[in-house]
């Protein structure tokens, strides 16, 4: 595993709500360079909310989030738009196009951010959907593909430009114990092949063991755990142990 | 009686939260004309679906509209004016009020929803927030397109509309209300005046532009699932069909007045 050690991403004491309810309550965690970091924690504990603040979609109310150095609450556009295309995400439902078909999908960010030729597309999306072993759907519909073979084309999309971070948001909700293996072996793969900085949001316990550097368990908005999951498990953290029992909540 | 006043300022404030919320977002679109080339896909799609899409129910409708029109001015008018003036009021009436009117009201209900649904469906399905962190603004590829279409190609079809309603009047007069050829196309040319179908086009182009923005905005607005989904279609449905018809009292207030 690598051994960088600087944050790619930060944040402190980071509060959010949405009307009455106050889902990040004083985050603090730090993301480091070019490791997998796993988020844990139960349903609604804010571990989506905690990724859509690394993209921009969601402002946090008050803290402070820096992601490579850029300060999320003062950032200008143009750099907001130029740190995101360094950001591959894979969303929880897959988020592909429905309107459009894979090939389409995964050329989406190349057509709208490159000055690529209509062949080196193709190239692109060709090498990006052989790397998630789908290089025979590319004219299908997102409709016609498997929950699993939709995860893996969004996992394409999200590597199509070759970014420097790729964020899965529980990435194997939904899916079958072998498809969730896959998509596990896909994680490790494009970490070990593209050398970049992973987050992983899920609740999945054995993809976590498989796949984390490190690992921040969050409850009640709140990261109550961070170190690597041996360091956590030796540390006989109350909430871990209530979170692998099934007993957080 | 104070909860009633509560209430009723917490109704206000989000109808004004609302309306500046709109404001915001059209600022944002006419923001993103700068980068239309990187739309350009997008907008020819939108021209098709807007306008090719609904010429058809447009025709219908403006046929049988036409027709309707034909009969009620010569059943009204038989006893007090010649049959000539029914040329003159099927072209007036479908010019400057019948064809912007009904076809904005129609295009309300198939385009408004249409895309108040399936800009909706996408931001339930997390495919706006996939936008968003494509670095591609949802305002810029998703509004903007919708909105252009709706501003060039209403007003389009409603030319079309006013073709069809004529000649089907026309044909309507003649064959079954007994007016000759010649009386109705003297009615026509009696007070037809070009200024008319300038009013007509600006009505059209303002109700295009209302019914896509609106739909839009609602779809961009939608939360939870199905539920939200259709609420959002409702929504932009009854807010665009009565702006549409608030619109048109003050359009034909100023350019008839």
């Amino acid at each position: 595993m690598m051994e960088k050690k600087e944050s790619a991403i930060i944040f402190k004491n980071v509060h959010k709500s949405f009307g009455p309810l106050h889902v990040l309550q004083g985050l603090d965690l730090d993301i480091p360079f070019g490791q997998i970091t796993t988020i844990l924690g139960p349903s609604g504990c804010g571990k989506s909310v905690t990724l859509k603040h690394v993209i921009g979609i969601l402002q946090a109310d008050s803290g402070l989030i820096e992601v490579v150095g850029h300060d999320m609450s003062s950032i200008r556009q143009k750099e907001l738009i130029n740190l995101r295309k360094r950001i591959g995400v894979l969303f929880q439902s897959s988020a592909l196009f429905d309107s459009m078909t894979v090939k389409e999908n995964v050329a989406f960010g190349l057509r709208m951010h490159t000055k690529m030729t209509e062949a080196e597309i193709s190239e692109r999306v060709h090498v990006c959907l052989d790397a998630v072993k789908l290089a025979d759907t590319e004219e299908r519909m997102p409709v016609e593909l498997s929950g699993g073979m939709r995860k893996r084309a969004a996992l394409a999309r999200a590597i199509a430009m070759s970014p420097d971070f790729i964020l899965y948001d529980e990435p194997t909700t939904g899916l079958d114990p072998n498809t969730s293996n896959v998509v596990g072996e896909y994680i490790l793969k494009l970490q070990d092949e593209l050398d970049i900085t992973s987050v992983v949001v899920t609740h999945d316990m054995p993809l976590t063991r498989r796949i984390s550097d490190k690992v921040a368990l969050l409850f009640k908005g709140k990261a109550v755990a961070q170190g690597t999951l041996d360091d956590i498990e030796s540390s006989g953290n109350e909430a871990y142990q209530w979170f692998v029992d099934g007993r957080l909540g | 009686m104070t909860r009633m006043f509560a209430s009723l300022g917490a109704k206000l404030a989000v109808f004004f939260i609302q309306v500046f919320d709109m404001y915001r977002y059209l600022v944002q679109c006419i923001r993103e004309v700068r980068h239309l080339y990187l739309y350009r896909h997008q907008v020819i799609e939108q021209f098709y679906a807007v306008g090719v899409g609904s010429l058809p129910l447009v025709c219908l409708i403006s046929a049988f509209s036409g027709m309707a029109v034909a009969i009620q001015m010569a059943y009204q008018m038989e006893a007090y004016v010649p049959d000539y003036m029914v040329g003159s009021i099927v072209v007036r009436s479908v010019v400057l009020v019948l064809s912007p009117i009904l076809i904005g009201l129609v295009l309300a209900g198939r385009v408004g929803a249409g895309i108040a649904s399936e800009l909706g469906t996408m931001k339930v399905s997390e495919q706006v927030d996939a936008l968003t962190s494509m670095a591609v603004d949802p305002v810029g590829y998703l509004m903007l397109p919708r909105i252009l279409a709706g501003l060039v190609m209403v007003p389009i079809l409603i030319i079309f509309s006013s073709f069809i309603s004529i000649s089907a009047g026309f044909i309507m007069s003649v064959v079954k209300m007994h007016i000759t050829v010649d009386d109705f196309i003297k009615g026509m040319k009696l007070d037809f005046m070009i200024y008319d179908i300038f009013v007509g086009l600006v009505k059209s182009t303002v109700y295009g532009g209302v019914l896509t923005f609106v739909g839009s905005y609602m779809g961009l607005q939608t939360v939870g699932g199905a539920q939200g989904v259709g609420q959002s279609a409702t929504s932009a449905v009854v807010v665009s069909s009565a702006l549409i018809l608030i619109l048109d009292y003050f359009l034909t207030l100023a350019l008839l007045y």
